[in-house]
Parts: structure tokens; sequence; C-alpha cells
């Protein structure tokens, strides 16, 4: 049989989706269900004195948090979030409570009629306001979160220092655009409440439904139906809306669907965190990087949800690719009355990425180096100590990236031509050079998943894959399958991988953090090699297999000292944008990426997962704006909140260097967030160098570009 | 309102609220899934049929104005042989991702191929533009849409 690792295959399920016959949440067949609509707070922060209600007719009703039997709290790390505003509300979009019936039309009457009566209390709306305590919305300080890591001298370093380089980077937040809205059916039948939906992570779900509810495991069960993407804006969230429509079918005893109009979407669900990043860099005479001093503020928005872990990433990857021997880093996740921000593909490295690599890039400038050069040159190698004092434990694959990356686009990354005038643009190139940690972050796989993978081996020969990580589109059925058809050595066809439903597999984990592929993939491996030694044919049986972190990885998680992550992804950036200098208006033209992501299991998939991110890399960097004003979101719609179009992006081309990983499947890395990651700091970069000016927000629209500074003139 | 038109190659004759959208129509009272909301707005094309041959959103049309014409969604586009390499094209560049986008950018496809039947990139870049897709980066769903005209010479 002809190895099927790297070799594209057929993905199982394209075909149903791309005949419309695969079934989304909104589209089961589900008869005499009631819609659950929203009543949203319209205040970013005030009491709620009242609610009038128009009389309701028979057969309509409404559910809020007082009516869960247990908790009106959604387990997410903490059990911050309530499920309905409870008294205050805390953000613009935030549930106050859901309305049942049967017809959308008649909900939507009732619903303008809802009278809340408020009591404004003041807000707190941006990071600086929040850091500076204008008012007190969370503890003390406003700080959901606040981690310090110190390595080496960095005092000494300062002290030493023959100049120092500083800057401050922002980015804003970005909405994810998942092309299915969110949705939830949910029922209560027999003592049992059942949820089908959109999601990432069928047992976070559970895992948030449990204590609201206070019902024992088996009363609780969770299917993924095919899931229209994610992005992690369906990590958390879904969570949320399950809670509301397990609710509603709890107290009216019929099926409740929730189905997210695109604007309500956009209103409610969490964003990428907003950041401001300020990085001062310690130089000594001959222009060597002696320490860097870094401070991450990231607005965790009105709970605190996931932040705590994002900001774990995003301090793990605020010194980037780079030897650092002495660095300072401080890291505050902080409350706004907005929107909570959550998960969104890269998970706080995007936004710790755009501040290094563009002050790599600023640095290598004010000391006359060749920007890519100085890269290269203070590039982490094989056996270094990281930001955290662990070890880089795989060859780091820099130079045959960037050989790739000039047999892709017959250009040299250490000589790039220089801006080009052509009529009235200009035309320049940019780089990034950058890695993403797979898996959770620190111990979190030993500690807090522990993830446990199944396979069944049927009496007919076929193999059933029994976990709970779900296909939203990136390809994971397709290459788990793989992984098990290979170390079996039975044909792809044989291999048997539904949609999870958490009363038939066990808790594999999130699909979430780059983890699947590596973490669950090796699992599988290790499940597969397993039940090639046991049983006979034509009896049924089922292995078992569970997460043992490798003893060489060695994390501790009170003190963030050791390796955060088993293995890292990498990857290198070249982009051509074309520039307008008296508009500022910027077009991407051609985007070359080169990654190592170990082995790709499935080069097709790993493809179209590289040119997914790299364009959602570049909607950021450039076109997608959200502006929050007095708490709202001036971009409510699809027609104002803008993704790159097929006109108005660029040819990508990708390739990929091979290197094996000990830690997973066949070799295979993580792959998911890493070209997210890469994207925008390389196209900042070709705007800067187009423009001649310093690029320190993002996204970088006309609008921010005509306040940055000339380069050269900045302080 | 009594609406007679023609759907999926079927006569049809029905009493409906004129003012109805009609992707609710489609997908509520005909069953046609393959029909998707993604914005309810005319931005993201995940709705799109033909009327009358013409690439449209169903969420811009209300339901009295498919008196007297013809639509056609995926339902009934899938069993051609247009579709079926379509399908295989789009299978073999990678075109189809997490597939919510995917039943636009058939239909979208298939109004392009059928007016021109050997594209150009730019022309196919054109043709898409009102498709909006979150996954791919649109690299491979406009190869997909280049391998059909390529395989299906003579087809269109």
């Amino acid at each position: 049989m002809q190895s099927l690792i790297s070799r594209p295959v057929k993905r199982p399920e394209g075909e149903d989706k791309a005949s419309g016959r695969a079934l989304y949440v909104a589209d089961l067949p589900k008869k005499d269900f009631l819609w659950g609509r929203y009543l949203l707070s319209d205040r970013p922060r005030a009491r709620i004195l009242s609610i009038t209600l128009p009389p309701l007719p028979p057969g309509y009703s409404t559910v809020s948090g007082e009516d869960f039997p247990a908790s009106g709290r959604a387990h997410i790390i903490k059990d911050d979030w309530p499920f309905f505003a409870e008294g205050e509300v805390n953000y613009i979009g935030e549930p106050i409570l859901l309305l049942l019936g049967a017809d959308a039309q008649v909900l939507h009457h009732l619903l303008n009629q809802i009278k809340v009566e408020y009591e404004d209390l003041p807000p707190v709306l941006t990071l600086e306001d929040s850091q500076n305590k204008k008012e007190i919305i969370f503890g003390r300080n406003n700080y959901f979160t606040e981690y310090k890591v110190i390595k080496g001298d960095p005092e000494g370093a300062f002290q030493k220092a023959d100049r120092v380089f500083e800057g401050t980077y922002r980015t804003g937040a970005q909405e994810h655009i998942y092309m299915e809205p969110q949705g939830m059916l949910a029922e209560y039948d027999e003592g049992i409440l059942t949820v089908y939906g959109s999601m990432q992570c069928p047992y976070y779900v559970k895992n948030a439904l449990l204590p609201a509810f206070g019902f024992s495991e088996d009363r609780i069960r969770i299917i993924q139906t095919t899931t229209g993407g994610g992005f992690g804006g369906k990590e958390d969230f879904p969570s949320l809306i399950a809670g509301h429509a397990t609710l509603g079918a709890y107290k009216t005893g019929k099926p409740v669907k929730i189905i997210l109009d695109r604007h309500t979407d956009i209103l409610m669900t969490p964003k990428r965190h907003p950041s401001k990043i300020s990085i001062r860099t310690a130089l000594d005479s001959q222009d060597r990087i002696l320490g860097m001093e870094i401070q991450i503020l990231i607005d965790g928005g009105a709970y605190e949800g996931l932040s705590s872990v994002v900001l774990q990433r995003a301090l793990f990857a605020s010194t980037g690719v780079y030897r650092i021997p002495n660095a300072r880093i401080t890291a505050l996740a902080l409350a706004t009355n907005t929107v909570p921000n959550g998960a969104f593909r890269g998970f706080g490295a995007p936004q710790a990425y755009f501040a290094i690599e563009t002050h790599m890039q600023e640095l290598a400038q004010f000391i006359k180096q060749d920007p890519v050069k100085f890269k290269r040159s203070n590039c982490v190698d094989y056996g270094d100590s990281t930001l955290t004092g662990g070890t880089i434990k795989e060859p780091v694959m820099v130079d045959e990236l960037l050989a790739k990356l000039k047999e892709i686009s017959g250009l040299d990354p250490y000589k790039l031509p220089p801006r080009e005038i052509k009529g009235s643009k200009t035309r320049a190139y940019g780089f990034s050079l950058f890695k993403h940690g797979c898996g959770f972050t620190g111990s979190g796989e030993r500690d807090k998943i522990k993830a446990v993978v199944k396979l069944r081996r049927n009496a007919d020969g076929t193999v059933e894959i029994l976990i709970a990580n779900t296909e939203i589109g990136q390809g994971a059925h397709t290459t788990l399958r793989k992984v098990v058809s290979e170390t079996l050595g039975i044909p792809f066809s044989r291999i048997i991988l539904n949609n999870p439903d958490t009363s038939r597999v066990p808790d594999s984990g999130p699909t979430v953090a780059s983890r699947t592929a590596m973490i669950v993939g090796n699992l599988l491996h290790r499940a597969a090699l397993k039940l090639k030694n046991q049983g006979t044919v034509g009896e049924e049986i089922t292995v078992e297999e569970r997460y043992a972190q490798p003893p060489e990885i060695v994390w501790d998680q009170e003190t963030f000292v050791g390796d955060a992550y088993p293995a890292f992804s990498w990857g290198a950036n070249l982009v051509e944008v074309e520039a307008d200098p008296l508009t500022l208006e910027v077009q991407v033209k051609n985007f070359w990426g080169t990654y190592d992501i170990g082995v790709p299991l499935d080069e097709r998939i790993a493809e179209g997962q590289m040119t997914g991110g790299i364009s959602q890399g570049i909607g950021y960097a450039t076109v997608e704006v959200l502006q929050n004003r007095e708490g709202r979101f001036l971009q409510q719609t699809m027609t104002d909140c803008l993704i790159p179009t097929a006109k108005d992006s660029p040819e990508i081309k990708v390739a990929f260097v091979n290197n094996p990983c000990p830690y997973g499947p066949f070799g295979a890395k993580g792959a998911g967030e890493l070209p997210l990651v890469g994207a925008a700091p390389a196209v900042a970069s070709a705007i800067s160098n187009a423009l001649d000016l310093l690029v320190r927000e993002l996204p970088a629209t006309p609008e921010s570009l005509i306040k940055e500074s000339k380069r050269g003139e900045q302080k | 309102m009594i609406i007679k038109c023609i759907i999926n190659h079927k006569p049809c004759e029905f009493d409906t609220d004129p003012t109805k959208r009609v992707i609710d129509l489609l997908r509520e009272d005909f069953g046609l899934t393959g029909v998707k909301e993604g914005c309810g707005e005319g931005e993201c094309g995940a709705c799109s049929i033909l009327l009358n041959g013409q690439l449209t959103n169903s969420c811009l049309l209300a339901a009295l104005q498919l008196q007297g014409r013809e639509v056609l969604t995926l339902e009934g586009f899938r069993e051609t042989e247009q579709f079926r390499i379509l399908e295989e094209s789009f299978a073999e560049t990678g075109a189809v991702q997490c597939g919510f986008c995917t039943p636009g950018f058939i239909m979208a496809s298939k109004a392009l191929l059928s007016e021109n039947p050997s594209p150009t990139r730019e022309e196919v870049r054109d043709a898409l533009s009102g498709n909006l897709c979150r996954c791919t980066g649109y690299e491979s769903i406009i190869k997909g849409v280049l391998l059909a005209a390529e395989k299906g010479e003579g087809v269109w």
C-alpha cells in the first residue's frame, strides 16, 4: 500500500458539503420547535432597574439567569461569565433574557415592545482607561490577570547599554467571520438535555452546562453538527448559546433553536483581544542586543473568559524567534465594558508577533543593518534557551525556510529590491520570521486537558476513531483518519470518524491551540499500534490511549519556568505590496510563505490551512477594522465588517520544509495558527517600506497610517 | 398571494406572503437547505441561486419576485455533469474546507462558466468577488474554477 502521509486524499465529507447535503445546525429538519431570540443590552454598563414585558401570547415565554436550576454562570476557565446579565449589564450585546416562541416574526415584534429601564454607570471603554483605573469595574484594579517573567539580568543589561531603542505597537479587535453564524438546537427529553450545534469543543460545552443544571454526566449530551468555520470563535461562546438554548428547552419541554443572524453574531460574540505592546531594547556598542523590556496589555472585555491563557501565549511569544539573553516581560489582561474577547487563531501570538517583528525591523533600520540579515543573525538555534528557560529541542530550519522562500518567489530574501516607484504608486517588499508553540501552553495538556482517545475495531474489520475533536473545515478528520489507516496498514476508506457525540466519545480535548494533529494524532497513532497487536479479526475490540507528557518536557505553571511548548512550528513570509503615497491605500500583490510544520500529513490540506491563515492575516493587517465608539462597534454587519474578497486577495504561494517531530504522528506538528501569526507583520513591514512610514498600529488603514511618523523621525 | 414559478425544473404554484424572503421560502417551505444564510444582506453570496439564469442573492429577494420566473438552486443543479465536474475540480484543488460558502461558490462558478466557458484568472476573480470565503484565501477556489473550465470543455 502506498503511503498516505503527505499525499493528498479526497476529503470524505467534501462531496456532501459541495452538494449541499451536509446539515449545519440551521438545516436540521426539526419539527415543532421554538425559536429563541435575545433581548440584548444596549448600554455598556448599567444597572437594570426593571424589565417590562408586553402581554405574551400563549406558547410564548422568556427565560433568564435565575431559571437555571443550579448556577447562572458558564464555566469557561473560571465560573466568571454569566449566561444572562445578573442585575447589571457590562457590555453592549450582553444577553438579558431569551424570548421563546414558534413564530420568528411574532418574536421580533414582541422583542421590540420589551422595555428595559436602566441606571447608567460610568463605563471603561479603552485599555488606557482601564489601566489608569478611570473607574474600577473589576476587582481592585481592573486586572483580570497579571504576569511577570524575568530572564537573566535585565536591569544589568539596561545599565550596560550603549543605546536604547523603543516602540509601542497597537492592534485592534478582529472578528472571526466564520461563514456559518453561531447556532444551537437543544431538547429536553426523559430527563436528558441534548444539544446539537456549531462548535469546536463539545466537552467544553458539556462542562459549562453541568454546573449550571447540577445534572449528572449522563444527563447532558452534546452533538456537534457540521460546522462552518471556527477559527477560535467557536471555542468559548458556544457554551453560552448552548446554555441559553438548553434552559429554554428545560423550561418549556420543547426543542429550542437559536441561530444568530450575522448582526447579532458580530454584536455579542468574542473578538481577538486588542493590544498595546511596548518594547525597549538595550544595545551594546557593537549593536548587539543585550536585553529587552516588554510590557503587554490586552483588552479582555467585560468577562475574563479565556483571557489569562491568551495572555500567557502572548507573553511566551513576545520575544519572537530571537535570542534575548536578558528580558523582563510584564503582561496584563484588563477589564473593559466591551464584548468579552476570546480565542482567535493565534491566541495572543499575532499581537505579540506584530510588535516584535515590527520592532526588530525598526531596530535593524536604526542600526543601519539589513532587517532580514539582522533577524536571521539573532534567531535562536537548536539547544538555545527560550524566554522561560526551556530549551529549543528541535533542529531550527530557518536557513532552509529562507532558501525555499527564494525558490518559490525568485527573490533572495537577503537582497530584496528597494522601494520601486511605479507611476503614482510605490511597491516594496516585507518579511517576517516566526514560530508557534504546538499544543496547550505549559502543562495544560497534562494537568487540564488529560486527553483520552479510543479506537474500536468492528467485527467487519472497519475501525472507528472515537474522539471529541471536530472537523471545522481544517481537515482534521481527513488527517486523523490517515494517521490510523497508515499505522494499521488498512485502507483509508475502512476508517470511520463521525462528528462527535459526547455520549459515545471520550474527551480527547478541545479543537484548539494547534493541538489536534500533533497531540490527538499522536495518541491515535499509539492507540493504533496497540490495536494492531490485540484481538483477532472478526472480533470487536476497543483500545484506549491517554496523554502522558514526555519526560524531557519540564514546566512549572507557578513560576513559568521550563518548556512552555513541547515543539514549535516555524515560518518565513515574504510579501509585496503596492501603496499610494497620496491616499495611503495599500494593496497586497504577492505573498510567499514557507513553513516547517514537521511533516504535513496531507499537503493539500496543509496548503489550505496556510493560504487561509495568510488571508486572515492580510485582513488583520489591512481592512479588518472594528472601531469601538462609546462601547458600540461602528461595524455591525458584513457590509462594513470587511474581510478580503477574491478580488483583493493576492496570489499566494506556499511551500513546506520537512522537519519530522518526535511528538507528532509521522513527524507532524501543529499547523492551524502558524500562518496567521506571521502574515500581518510581513504585510506591515512591506507597507512601512513602501510608504517610508513607521507602521505601529494594525490594521494599517489610510486613517491610521496618516497618524504614523516618517521613518527615522520617531522619538 | 399565489405565486407561480419554476423551482428546480418543476412548475410550482403556492400561496405565500409576497414579502417573504426567497431564502426563507426555499429553505423552510421547500426544504432546499443547500441555500445557506451567511449574512442576510447580500454580502456573502452563500445563498446564491440562479434566477432566470442570473446569479442572485436569495436573501435580497421577496417571494413576489419569483412570479413567472425560474429558480435553480444547488439541489436542482447537483445531478448534472457540470456539477460533477465542478465538485471534482473543487476537491482536487482543495477548494472545500468548512463548506458553508461552497454551495454559493458552486452556483457562482456555474453562472460564470455558462456565460464564459474559458475564463482567465482575472475573470474568475471578478466573477467570484460577490462570494465570501473565510477558510481558503480564495486561491484554491480560483484554481478549482479554472480546472473545471479545462476539464469540462464542451460541457458548459
